[in-house]
């Protein structure tokens, strides 16, 4: 297996978090992991990148500035900006509520997901829209059971916010749920 | 159990679990996660912190606190490095330990924050004055980084020199699964030359890297350069995966070793047989591994993240045995094995 | 016979290597003997400078550190940091402290670190062969100041103690003279207190002492004091600009 994925929007957004907590899925599972954030000047922009890259052999760059298989967009110029990173035959995850153009590409697939109106209406926080695009993400890998999700969200969050994974595990569920291919 | 550590902060929490008792250093990116969790951890771990006023009075900070016997370390970036190098070089003549990392940036000048490896020179030359080295280690992992970071401390005590961490930008920035597995602690004497106020108790240590006297001072340039020969002889170390029958081998360290890992699978995918050499200490250079390769080998080709440095000191390995090729990008810019690999066809005359 | 004199044991029997008429020696043996009368020269580390006292560590009986030019307080820093327990001191000529310097002892008066500094104001550079100073006069003449130091091209002579004395960290302050009897004992109660306030913990400690240079000034010893006197004094007022122990 060679999962490529990057995910990007604004600061605050959560998009290095959801990259850290996929990241620790395949932790998880004992396969090769790296997780790279943006850094550059981009960073004081207000936006956010993180790469993750899961593969059974050794992971050379850590950085996806290509042949993505998943990209997810957060927001509008995250989309312009990667869309052409993913491969041929890849995905886009949309996040419909901020993202108002569809895919510019027609070799690549895409998932959309009403993400931050789900967070903001149906969960009452906006914080967690990026979970709800963890669960859109997620309805690739069915093989990840709610107990390893719970488990990461577990070793990320810590005893001081554990009140907060019921609500994180309800948005990644609606993401799941409402995911359109 | 392994979890997920980002690079800077996996050779902070490597540093603490290996006694380091100081830390002194000035805000530079991309190494800030280390003073940001140093700031922490020191004061749990009952350390000392200080945020320096420069990175100049940060090493001069590891001075005295060096002078004082404590495990010390500082850590930046580049131009930051830069500004330590009259310090380390007073460290190397005062013969005191202490642990630098250095978080390789993009130069000349204030250059960018992106991931570079230009600064092999900075490290294993230096830009301090006089005849001094610094053994230096280069991981490619976090979970090397952490092993490296521990062995550093125990290296400098053990030979009483300033030894250097370096890393490229990518592999302090990245998140990767790491463990930080404890080592024995070097047992070092500080009563030996500490200046730490206990003169009452074990008489006078002096610090002191000043000798006016010709005769003295070239004793004193001899007996260190007794200490880099038993460094040599002692400390090298690399990774090798040439074998007999191989006609390329591409040489690469840190990060980027990992890039030309996957390009050579690659050639030898393609019947290019292709081994790789990643030096782990860039200083003391491993010599013997370019002067053991197999009669096989036709060509040389080394990687970096640089206009071409270490590729110096493969020649220099190599004493024109056999044509060293190069290749690099820079800026921040980072090659994607099919471009090494492309190199490599180039040189074996358009592939098989 | 009975002893009426004799060196500090603060001192160790080497000889200073110091010229003729300058007061160097006289601010170490007043150094050295506040060590020994407050018991804490086995606890002592002295820090010295680049300058005419590069070879301090030498003459201390107890640890010494040599520093890198202006480093001194930076190196303090590290020593006490590690070991609180020692009585760190650094001794610094005025291009060390006011001029290469300057960021490293602002900052540690400014972090309040709990170190004492003896700053030798004789306002040129001694070892380097009588060059300005930061704190060379108006008209003095030096050999990079051939015409004498002139305001638009120098700038004003810098005043140390009035500057830390603006930083809100700084603890004790004083500057004196070691020109005539009277003064010196003034010089060496100022030691003693700034000492004694390093083992009480008060924070950052520096004793500013105008001294001579002969041959700098190309002056004679006795003249020398009269310049400190009669050029210096003047501009460089002595007194006390800080004491955070006072009633």
């Amino acid at each position: 297996m060679n999962e490529r994925i990057l995910i990007a929007g604004f600061g605050g957004q959560g998009a290095l978090t959801a990259g850290q907590l996929i990241a620790s899925l395949y932790l998880n599972r004992g396969v090769n992991v790296t997780w790279m954030p943006s850094y550059g000047a981009e960073m004081r922009g207000g936006t956010a990148n993180c790469s993750v890259i899961a593969s059974d052999g050794v992971i050379g760059s850590p950085i996806v500035s290509a042949n993505a298989g998943i990209v997810m967009a957060l927001n509008s110029p995250s989309l312009d900006k990667f869309e052409p990173v993913a491969a041929p035959g890849g995905t886009v995850i949309l996040n419909t509520s901020i993202v108002t153009r569809g895919l510019k590409r027609g070799d690549v697939k895409s998932i959309k997901i009403d993400a931050s109106n789900i967070a903001v209406n149906e969960l009452k926080n906006i914080k967690v829209a990026n979970m709800v695009m963890l669960g859109a993400y997620l309805t690739l890998h069915p093989e990840f059971t709610d107990d390893e999700i719970e488990r990461v969200l577990n070793d990320r969050f810590g005893a001081k916010a554990a009140a907060l994974i019921p609500l994180n595990m309800k948005a990644i569920a609606s993401g799941k749920a409402n995911a359109a291919r | 159990m392994k979890t997920l550590m980002k690079g800077n902060e996996a050779v902070s929490a490597a540093a603490i679990a290996a006694g380091c008792k100081a830390f002194f250093g000035y805000p530079i990116t991309p190494q800030n996660e280390i003073p940001e969790y140093m700031s922490a951890k020191m004061a749990e771990s009952g350390g000392v912190f200080v945020q320096a006023e420069s990175e100049i009075a940060a090493i001069n900070m590891i001075y005295g606190g060096a002078a004082a016997g404590a495990r010390v370390m500082t850590s930046s970036s580049s131009p930051g490095i830069a500004l330590k190098q009259e310090g380390i070089s007073y460290l190397c003549a005062a013969r005191l330990p202490c642990l630098i990392v250095s978080v390789m940036r993009c130069g000349p000048g204030l250059g960018g924050i992106l991931p570079s490896q230009a600064d092999y020179f900075q490290a294993t030359r230096g830009g301090g004055n006089g005849d001094y080295n610094t053994p230096v280690y280069a991981p490619n992992s976090i979970q090397e980084a952490t092993d490296l970071v521990q062995k550093a401390f125990n290296v400098a005590e053990q030979y009483r020199t300033p030894v250097m961490v370096v890393m490229d930008g990518l592999l302090g920035q990245m998140m990767e699964p790491a463990e930080i597995k404890p080592i024995p602690r070097f047992k070092n004497d500080t009563d030996k030359y500490a200046t730490n106020g206990e003169s009452g108790r074990r008489g006078r240590n002096i610090v002191n890297s000043l000798n006016l006297q010709a005769a003295a001072l070239e004793q004193s340039n001899l007996r260190l350069a007794e200490v880099y020969k038993e460094i040599i002889k002692n400390e090298v170390m690399y990774e090798s995966t040439v074998e007999d029958g191989d006609e390329l081998v591409i040489a690469a360290y840190g990060t980027p070793s990992r890039i030309a890992q996957n390009a050579v699978a690659e050639l030898r995918a393609r019947g290019i047989k292709t081994g790789l050499i990643r030096p782990v200490t860039l200083w003391p250079f491993p010599d013997l591994a370019f002067q053991s390769l197999p009669s096989s080998v036709k060509n040389v080709l080394v990687c970096e993240l640089s206009m071409g440095q270490m590729v110096q000191d493969v020649r220099l390995a190599l004493n024109g045995k056999l044509p060293v090729h190069f290749y690099g990008r820079t800026g921040g810019v980072i090659f994607e094995p099919e471009e090494i690999v492309e190199k490599a066809l180039e040189i074996a005359g358009g592939g098989q | 016979m009975a002893v009426i004199y004799e060196k500090s044991k603060g001192l160790n029997e080497r000889a200073l290597t110091y010229c003729p008429g300058c007061t160097h020696g006289i601010v170490h043996k007043l150094v050295a003997e506040t060590l020994v009368e407050l018991d804490v020269l086995g606890r002592a580390v002295a820090i010295a400078p680049v300058g005419c006292s590069v070879f301090a560590y030498d003459f201390f009986n107890c640890d010494g550190v040599q520093a890198a030019h202006g480093r001194a307080p930076a190196v303090a820093t590290g020593i006490k940091r590690c070991a609180p327990d020692s009585i760190v001191f650094t001794y610094q000529g005025d291009g060390d402290l006011a001029a290469i310097g300057t960021a490293e002892t602002v900052h540690a008066a400014h972090r309040g670190e709990n170190i004492t500094v003896i700053f030798i104001n004789n306002a040129i550079y001694g070892m380097t062969g009588g060059q300005l100073a930061p704190t060379t006069l108006i008209d003095q003449k030096t050999s990079t100041s051939p015409f004498g130091r002139s305001q638009s091209a120098q700038g004003l002579p810098i005043k140390v103690c009035e500057m830390l004395a603006a930083i809100p960290s700084s603890f004790y302050l004083e500057r004196t003279s070691v020109h005539d009897v009277p003064n010196i004992r003034k010089t060496k109660k100022a030691i003693k207190k700034a000492f004694q306030y390093q083992i009480e913990n008060r924070g950052f400690t520096m004793v500013e002492i105008l001294s001579t240079c002969p041959t700098g000034w190309n002056l004679t010893p006795v003249d020398s004091m009269g310049f400190v006197k009669d050029q210096m004094m003047p501009y460089y007022p002595l007194g006390v600009y800080k004491d955070g122990g006072a009633e």
